[in-house]
């Protein structure tokens, strides 16, 4: 009866889930981005991948390297007499995103490890190697944070990186008696284990029971060795982390360019059914107008 | 004895069976046979001579490091920079050190990569309680 509608008030409630058809060209801005989107995914997969071939060939001698450094701290059995207040967490992590939960994983085990310790009364300040650590911990955490380094994972990392986050260590001023570092451990392609390593000052080694068996060691000796045992322990973390955040970065950005493609076919269909409904909205128009002439 | 003997980019021996190890630490040279007693020590710039079961010596030059001798006769030497000997040259080091004499008391080791067969000059000029010794290998 009313076959001009406009008699009749159509009323539209302003909140509420309005959803009017999508024109193709908003349908085509869609697609457009996507496929971008799909793109640039896609090419950091294959830079990933390439950073990751080279980071677990690098690995492979610096694992020899680092189970020797920490040889003798599993062999001496040296341990932290209980009356020692001050801890230091070196959480080992980058600066980049879009790695998965490399860096959640970090932060989330020195968040506990600071609850724990705290509770147990002992001091902990937190060093923060990477920039995403400091983000995540600084709100909750930051009276704990102690010193952060920057501008990690761009480069692979070297022995003189080590050095650097070593010497910076001793020479913060906080005279911490034991520490551990939390870094990420490379499993495989697809896994990666969150792991914490201790280290000692030169105190709590001098003072252990074990280190008698250790003959002809006179003080200097011994800061000497601690200094480069500190680095190489700093070292093999790092390499162990970046060959984690590599693969994770990698496997992340397949699983995105997957669900891309998912999307982009979904909406091509959207795209085709939508057009071909524009085609025939058209084609009625025309037969009905040449039928209201006829 | 179980040898690992490692830089941190190359591993040359990973708990082998070797009969001898010499050493050049901070406090001396010494030789390191099986069921040594335990000790640490830190490297100075030398040469690393291991002595494989069947008596064939390799040498290695090495910049710095620490070598770990535990309990159970395992021994840990790690060095921060290895060369094998192929790779230096004396009268490049002999050159290298020349240049690096003006330079500051610290030590200074230039070891550059052989690149497409060139040989590398290694040299280290090291402070030993406030007199310089320059020394070639």
């Amino acid at each position: 009866m009313f076959a001009r509608g406009a008699a009749v008030l159509l009323y539209r409630p302003q909140w509420g889930q309005v959803r009017n058809m999508a024109t193709l060209k908003d349908i085509t801005r869609r697609l457009k981005s996507i496929r971008n989107i799909q793109k640039i995914t896609k090419s950091m997969k294959m830079v990933a991948a390439a950073k990751y071939a080279r980071a677990e060939r690098e690995l492979k001698p610096a694992r020899v390297y680092g189970v020797g450094a920490l040889a003798l701290y599993e062999k001496a059995e040296i341990k932290v007499p209980e009356d020692k207040k001050k801890h230091l967490i070196v959480g080992v992590s980058s600066d980049r995103g879009l790695c998965g939960a490399i860096h959640t994983s970090v932060a989330k085990t020195i968040k506990s490890e600071i609850t724990a310790l705290s509770n147990k009364g002992k001091e902990v300040m937190v060093v923060g190697v990477g920039d995403k650590l400091r983000g995540l911990l600084q709100r909750t955490h930051g009276e704990h944070f102690l010193v952060t380094f920057k501008e990690v994972g761009r480069k692979p990392p070297s022995f003189g990186d080590a050095s650097v986050i070593a010497l910076e260590l001793l020479n913060s001023g906080y005279e911490f008696d034991e520490g551990s570092i939390i870094y990420n451990r490379f499993r495989s392609v697809i896994s990666y284990r969150t792991d914490e390593k201790p280290f000692f000052s030169l105190d709590t080694v001098a003072g252990s029971e074990n280190i008698s068996i250790y003959d002809d060691i006179d003080a200097d000796v011994l800061r000497n060795y601690q200094e480069y045992a500190l680095t190489n322990i700093l070292f093999y973390s790092l390499k162990e982390s970046t060959t984690s955040e590599q693969s994770a970065r990698m496997t992340a950005m397949d699983s995105a360019s997957k669900n891309a493609s998912e999307m982009i076919d979904k909406l091509t269909l959207t795209f085709n059914r939508t057009r071909q409904a524009v085609i025939t909205k058209e084609l009625i128009e025309i037969i009905s107008g040449a039928a209201a002439l006829a | 004895m179980a040898f690992t003997f490692a830089s941190p980019t190359q591993v040359f021996y990973n708990a082998a069976n070797v009969k001898q190890v010499d050493v050049p630490t901070l406090t001396g040279s010494f030789g390191i046979l099986a069921a040594h007693v335990p000790t640490l020590q830190v490297l100075r710039p030398g040469i690393v001579t291991v002595y494989a079961e069947d008596g064939t010596a390799s040498k290695y030059f090495v910049s710095s490091g620490s070598v770990t001798v535990n309990a159970d006769s395992s021994v840990q030497l790690l060095a921060e920079e290895v060369a094998s000997m192929d790779m230096l040259d004396l009268a490049a080091a002999k050159s290298n050190l020349e240049k690096a004499l003006p330079w500051s008391d610290w030590g200074i080791l230039l070891l550059q990569r052989p690149q497409g067969g060139q040989r590398i000059p290694a040299c280290r000029r090291q402070r030993d309680g406030g007199r310089e010794i320059p020394r070639i290998h």
